[in-house]
């Protein structure tokens, strides 16, 4: 369960975030839309602990993380970054063991967790002795995947996790994302300005806008019921192309 | 120096280990020219006579401000120089003349000086025997009246002194353009007028390469170069405290006729014979036999390696941590950059005559000069190298839960790693180089044989040093293509 309460934040006089409220249960795949500058990042920066909002707190499981050490708090979420966010002097399988290599975790240990999650997210072994400059946008995804879960955390992050691939790996990989998901029965956000994508994957969504929460629901909340003309729009504007015969 | 030993200098034989350590040690400097070499030379082997003293040869020190103060704080004893050079160069007084007025001018600074050795080694203008031939050139005043622009080449001591170039000018109403005359180190001179490059230099009177070169020497018809008598200056408390060792040095006063300068000059030059076997010869001695080639390259090989080594370990132990810095702290990274840009700016000559108050000369200011010389490249390549790491990086190792260190260490400085090692390798390669200078404040390497060649004019000398200095630097170079492949990350490198 991840819970973020009333957060506040501005920048230099200018408000970034304007009391945001999400809520995501338990096992739940909850997406946060939004055009750039919504104010989406700056709310994954908080929820990560890299920026502490001037207002507001986060909890996961009912446990407030502001109090926690950084280590603590990298604990209880699984982040995989946009692109993967692989470290280029790092192998695939050095990228996946880093945090529980840091930790004190034994060789063997790192080995069975890599084979166990390597298997979940169904990645090629001799993949992970490579480096990511020599990994597909999917492989990146797959092993970014691998180090968010290693450590077991109740939440996972991921920030436009489809962002960089072409349309065709894209769609594949969202099936597959769906399937990991569900294997993992983890709280899971993604961060997102792709309603389609959203749509797909999550079962509830938040459209965020100006630093404000504007609608949370499912896709078929913002069709039939939207909040505000802004949904509406934000929906428009992200619908596919017609088809041929209509052209 | 210790006076209350040398009565126990008999005890010597039994205690020979100890001799060393318990003998008076007499410390010799001389300039960077064949002449001074020669004096210097023979002002050691007249102490050397000595038993029970040993002498510390640090010839060939880079210009009279290192000598004056060396002197001064104690680094050497001695060193040969001339009347002309101390009231100008040193006293600030060109109007002195006699020996004596400067001898008094000289005490309050702690220094004196010996009567003259026998010699005026004025300055001197000289063109090509073919050139006077040419325009009829036989005294300086006939330099007026020369139908073609002269082309002149002048040391940068001559240059700036008040008694050299510009009182030259002055005296002899010589109005030369702003590119006829150039500006060199003096030994390149005579190599600069034997290849046509120019057509006049400066010469010193009693200077072997006058006939070497076919060179004539024009008469100072107006009298304007003052005299130049060779002494011996030597710190006050060195002479207070032994006498007898400055007597016998006082021995040597109007034992060198100009002529005599002349021959023992192009005995140097001309012969290419070793200074101690000259100066060996002039006092009636046994020669001893001087190290050969071979051994000596070795041991330039090793005191040029010491140098760069440490000047190496240092730009690495404080370099990478100041440039760490400097990424992390703007405005003190601005203020590390300055700073270690600074040194840059101090040309190699000028800094080892500033460290050599606070270190003395020998290896302590070449060390100093090295190390100060090899910071900015280190620094900056850090600096530059951790500026250019993409922030996701380093946004997404704090969201891991990687503390500060954890991401120096695992993130930062090998994702930095690859233009750290170019700086690294830059610092080698420039201290390489800049190294063959220690040899300025007699701290040997490569450039002890480079700098004897040039004032020798002896080319083999000079590539003797200036060969294996680059071959050196070229090892150096693929050194740190090996290293690369084991200290940057593979995953970093350009792939094929």
């Amino acid at each position: 369960m991840l819970k973020l309460e009333g957060i506040h934040k501005s920048f230099g006089g200018a408000a970034v975030l304007s009391g945001v409220d999400l809520f995501v249960p338990a096992g739940a795949t909850h997406a946060l839309i939004g055009s750039s500058g919504s104010g989406k990042t700056t709310l994954l920066r908080v929820t990560l602990g890299l920026i502490t909002p001037d207002r507001g707190v986060v909890q996961i499981n009912g446990e407030t993380l502001s109090p926690l050490t950084p280590v603590r708090w990298a604990d209880q979420i699984g982040y995989v970054p946009q692109d993967g966010g692989l470290f280029p002097h790092l192998t695939a399988r050095e990228n996946a063991v880093l945090t529980a290599r840091l930790r004190g975790w034994t060789d063997s240990q790192q080995w069975e967790r890599t084979e166990e999650l390597r298997q979940l997210v169904g990645l090629d072994a001799a993949v992970l002795e490579r480096y990511p400059r020599e990994l597909s946008g999917g492989q990146k995804q797959r092993v970014a995947i691998i180090r968010a879960a290693f450590l077991d955390p109740p939440v996972f992050l991921l920030d436009e996790p489809m962002g960089a691939l072409d349309p065709i790996v894209r769609q594949a990989l969202q099936q597959e994302f769906k399937d990991i998901f569900k294997r993992l029965h983890k709280t899971v956000v993604l961060v997102t300005h792709d309603l389609s994508e959203a749509a797909y994957l999550a079962d509830q969504m938040t459209l965020l806008h100006e630093g404000k929460v504007i609608q949370t629901g499912t896709y078929r909340d913002f069709v039939r019921n939207p909040a505000a003309p802004f949904v509406t729009q934000f929906i428009q504007a992200n619908r596919p192309l017609p088809e041929v015969e209509k052209v | 120096m210790t006076p209350f030993i040398r009565p126990l200098g008999f005890l010597g034989i039994f205690l020979l280990p100890l001799t060393v350590l318990g003998s008076d040690q007499v410390v010799v400097g001389s300039k960077i020219f064949t002449e001074s070499y020669i004096l210097g030379e023979i002002a050691a082997q007249v102490l050397e006579e000595n038993p029970g003293v040993t002498v510390d040869r640090k010839l060939g020190l880079g210009s009279t401000g290192i000598l004056v103060e060396s002197l001064k704080s104690g680094a050497i004893d001695l060193y040969p120089d001339y009347s002309g050079t101390l009231a100008e160069a040193i006293l600030k007084k060109p109007k002195l003349k006699t020996l004596a007025q400067i001898k008094r001018a000289l005490k309050p600074l702690g220094l004196t000086i010996s009567g003259s050795l026998g010699f005026n080694d004025t300055y001197a203008l000289a063109v090509k025997e073919s050139f006077a031939e040419q325009y009829h050139l036989k005294t300086m005043s006939d330099l007026r009246s020369l139908p073609v622009p002269v082309r002149a080449a002048f040391s940068y001591e001559f240059m700036d002194r008040a008694d050299g170039y510009q009182g030259m000018v002055k005296r002899y109403h010589f109005q030369f353009a702003p590119g006829q005359v150039s500006r060199m180190e003096h030994s390149l001179v005579y190599g600069a007028i034997d290849q046509n490059k120019v057509d006049m230099i400066e010469v010193y009177s009693t200077d072997a390469n006058i006939q070497k070169f076919k060179l004539r020497v024009l008469e100072d018809d107006r009298g304007y170069f003052p005299a130049y008598q060779a002494v011996w200056v030597a710190r006050l408390s060195f002479v207070k405290a032994h006498p007898d060792l400055w007597a016998d040095l006082r021995k040597v006063e109007n034992s060198i006729s100009a002529d005599k300068m002349v021959e023992l000059n192009s005995r140097a030059d001309l012969d290419k014979i070793s200074y101690s076997q000259i100066a060996s010869g002039f006092l009636g001695r046994e020669t001893t036999a001087s190290p050969g080639d071979a051994g000596q390259i070795w041991e330039r090989t090793k005191e040029h390696l010491g140098l760069v080594g440490f000047s190496l370990l240092f730009s690495v132990l404080v370099g990478i941590p100041l440039g760490v810095l400097a990424a992390r702290h703007r405005r003190m990274g601005q203020g590390i950059l300055i700073f270690s840009a600074l040194f840059q700016t101090i040309p190699t000559l000028a800094l080892l005559c500033f460290l050599i108050p606070v270190f003395g000369i020998g290896l302590k200011p070449a060390l100093a000069a090295l190390c100060l010389y090899s910071l900015l490249p280190v620094v900056l390549n850090t600096y530059t190298g951790i500026g250019s790491i993409d922030p996701k990086h380093l946004e997404n190792a704090k969201a891991f839960g990687l503390s500060p260190w954890q991401i120096l260490c695992q993130i930062t400085l090998p994702l930095a790693s690859p233009m750290i090692l170019a700086g690294v390798k830059t610092a080698t390669i420039v201290s390489i180089g800049t190294a063959t200078l220690a040899a300025l404040v007699g701290a040997g390497g490569y450039g002890a044989l480079i700098i004897s060649g040039l004032s020798l004019n002896h080319i083999p000398t000079i590539l003797m040093g200036a060969i294996p200095a680059a071959v050196m630097a070229l090892l150096a170079h693929f050194l740190f293509d090996l290293l690369e492949f084991w200290i940057v990350p593979k995953g970093l490198r350009k792939p094929g």
